[in-house]
């Protein structure tokens, strides 16, 4: 399942050029850029405070884009051009953008008021209005498919970490995204509930889920990745399939921030 | 030192302690006073003069108390409550708001009714009626003004109000006291929606949920546990405050109609000795109600902090004991 051939040919489904992202005076990111293809898996690495965190909070509007521009399906995300102008996108429009994109966070963010099949049927009441009956059909899908039907009425608080973040997964995948997008998904886990975690992930890639993992699993990115990047000091130092990155990489950051990790 | 116990049988090993407690004679003479205190109260409540029970019982026998303390008293702490709730729940978004103008009149209108007096701002309405001696007209604003410019002589009211009939009714209780108490709630609504985890927002964005609906659905609810208390403690405290309406004055309210009686009887003590009992029972009733709301709300919420507590600590240490707990169910 891993590195199947990916079709470079046709348009990416994620394009970044030139992105930058400043926090007031301190500039995080200094100009990424970075194409994602429809069913690639792409792994970013890179140091803390390397800025892989922020891009991927800035392809789901997390944080506010300061130069450059991201498409997703060929579409600008947070902004749009009419006559020459640039607007920045309204509040419903950037939902809407949000809606396609799958995101799942390190502290797995899930709604603490409500049940696991709750969690999963939320976005598809709320924001894909479905009915009540067609969102839960799809939700014991997604809870069979993460292995988690037998915790679908406990809330969160009840489920280890593990369990949790395997239903935010379910949560996100439960709005049909294009692209899904992880945030150090497994850094918030005991040692020994990341590999269920991880698990889940690698089935989704296999089944051409395309997506962006900000991670440090180097195992995860040599086995699953179809492209990594590794990212430091808010550029791209390098990037390549694993094999070349992690296995034999060219630039002398790349192989300080692999020294340091693999030991 | 294990050989020492070992070497011990158990007749020499230190059993049971049976020892002589401190001896605290500051505690007892304070317990003494307060005790004497509590009898000299008790004894002048049932032989002092000015106390006529009788009276009182029969004072709060009377049909116009009772209808003032369901259609004043605890009609206007309803009322002023879910207006003071509502309001302040708006206000306090507003006060969050990106926008500074919407920030700046919530904080204007906290700032200014947090700093009035109850007393004074329900005399204020009362007199209302100068205010507007025609009436006052409900319809857009400054519109003599804009029509002027379109060389119009009109006015755009679609009613109008007689504030002086208005200003002693409950209607303008609960306005002046639910004014009052909405900056007061903004305040404790405010705090109970930072109270929740920013990831929450995310979590709901990221979804594609819009602000409105996020609030709604997943932030104020999470909200009202830290909501609930300090809400029931602001109804207790407006129960009593409903005591200030006679300042409009409200004639079917209860402590107006207690002192209605104390003046015509001249019996002024046992009559406020009647409004006493009705707060002192009433209030007693509202927290108990409080106690168990906080009780069961605090309950859900304590397990779940103990168990997150737990998770942090093995996520920190992961060789703490816990860790095999918090994998077990696997």
């Amino acid at each position: 399942m891993t590195n199947q051939a990916i079709d470079r040919s046709g348009e990416p489904l994620v394009r970044a050029v030139n992105v930058h992202k400043s926090f007031g005076d301190v500039e995080v990111l200094k100009g990424i850029d970075l194409e994602v293809y429809p069913g690639e898996v792409v792994v970013l690495l890179g140091p803390s405070g390397s800025g892989k965190t922020t891009f991927l909070r800035l392809v789901n509007q997390m944080e506010t884009l300061t130069g450059g521009r991201i498409w997703v399906n060929g579409e600008l995300i947070g902004i749009e051009e009419r006559d020459g102008k640039l607007y920045r996108r309204k509040d419903s429009d950037i939902s809407r953008q949000r809606s396609k994109i799958g995101m799942v966070f390190q502290r797995f963010n899930l709604f603490p008021h409500k049940t696991a099949i709750e969690n999963i049927t939320e976005g598809q009441l709320v924001v894909s209005k479905k009915s009540k009956k067609a969102a839960e059909e799809r939700a014991w899908d997604l809870l069979n498919q993460v292995g988690l039907t037998d915790k679908a009425r406990a809330y969160p608080s009840q489920l280890s970490g593990g369990q949790q973040q395997r239903i935010a997964i379910a949560r996100a995948l439960a709005m049909d995204p294009e692209l899904m997008l992880f945030d150090e998904p497994t850094s918030a886990l005991d040692p020994e509930l990341v590999g269920e975690v991880l698990a889940v992930m690698k089935t989704l890639a296999a089944e051409g889920v395309t997506m962006i993992v900000v991670t440090h699993e180097m195992g995860f990115a040599r086995e699953v990745a179809d492209r990594v990047f590794f990212m430091d000091d808010g550029v791209v130092v390098e990037s390549g399939t694993p094999a070349e990155v992690l296995g034999n990489p060219k630039q002398e950051r790349t192989k300080a921030f692999l020294a340091r990790v693999r030991h | 030192m294990t050989q020492i116990g070992a070497a011990q049988t158990d007749d020499e090993r230190p059993g049971t302690i049976d020892a002589i407690p401190v001896r605290r004679p500051g505690r007892i003479v304070a317990a003494v006073f307060a005790a004497a205190i509590g009898a000299l109260i008790v004894v002048q409540l049932i032989v002092n003069p000015a106390f006529d029970w009788a009276f009182t019982f029969e004072a709060m026998n009377q049909r116009a108390v009772i209808q003032g303390f369901i259609w004043g008293t605890l009609t206007a702490t309803v009322g002023a409550m879910a207006l003071g709730v509502t309001l302040g729940v708006g206000l306090a978004v507003m006060r969050m708001s990106d926008n500074p103008v919407l920030r700046w009149s919530a904080g204007i209108y906290i700032w200014f009714f947090r700093a009035i007096p109850r007393y004074v701002l329900l005399l204020i309405l009362g007199a209302a009626g100068a205010f507007a001696v025609g009436g006052l007209g409900i319809g857009v604003p400054f519109d003599r003004e804009i029509l002027a410019l379109f060389g119009i002589d009109g006015t755009l009211r679609i009613a109008t109000i007689d504030l002086n009939r208005l200003s002693t009714t409950i209607w303008m209780a609960i306005l002046g006291l639910g004014l009052s108490e909405a900056a007061y709630m903004a305040e404790i609504a405010r705090s109970g929606i930072l109270s929740v985890d920013k990831g929450q927002w995310e979590a709901a964005r990221a979804l594609g949920m819009s602000n409105g609906e996020t609030m709604w659905r997943i932030i104020l609810p999470q909200a009202m546990r830290v909501i609930i208390p300090p809400t029931g403690n602001e109804t207790i405290a407006m129960f009593k405050d409903t005591s200030l309406l006679s300042a409009l004055p409200l004639a079917t309210e209860m402590f107006f109609q207690f002192r209605m009686i104390g003046t015509a009887t001249y019996k002024l003590i046992p009559s406020y000795a009647g409004a006493t009992l009705y707060y002192v029972i009433t209030a007693t009733i509202l927290g108990i109600g409080q106690s168990w709301l906080e009780k069961r709300f605090g309950r859900g919420y304590e397990a779940a902090d103990a168990k997150q507590r737990r998770k942090t600590k093995v996520a920190v240490d992961p060789n703490s004991d816990s860790l095999r707990f918090a994998g077990a169910d696997h």
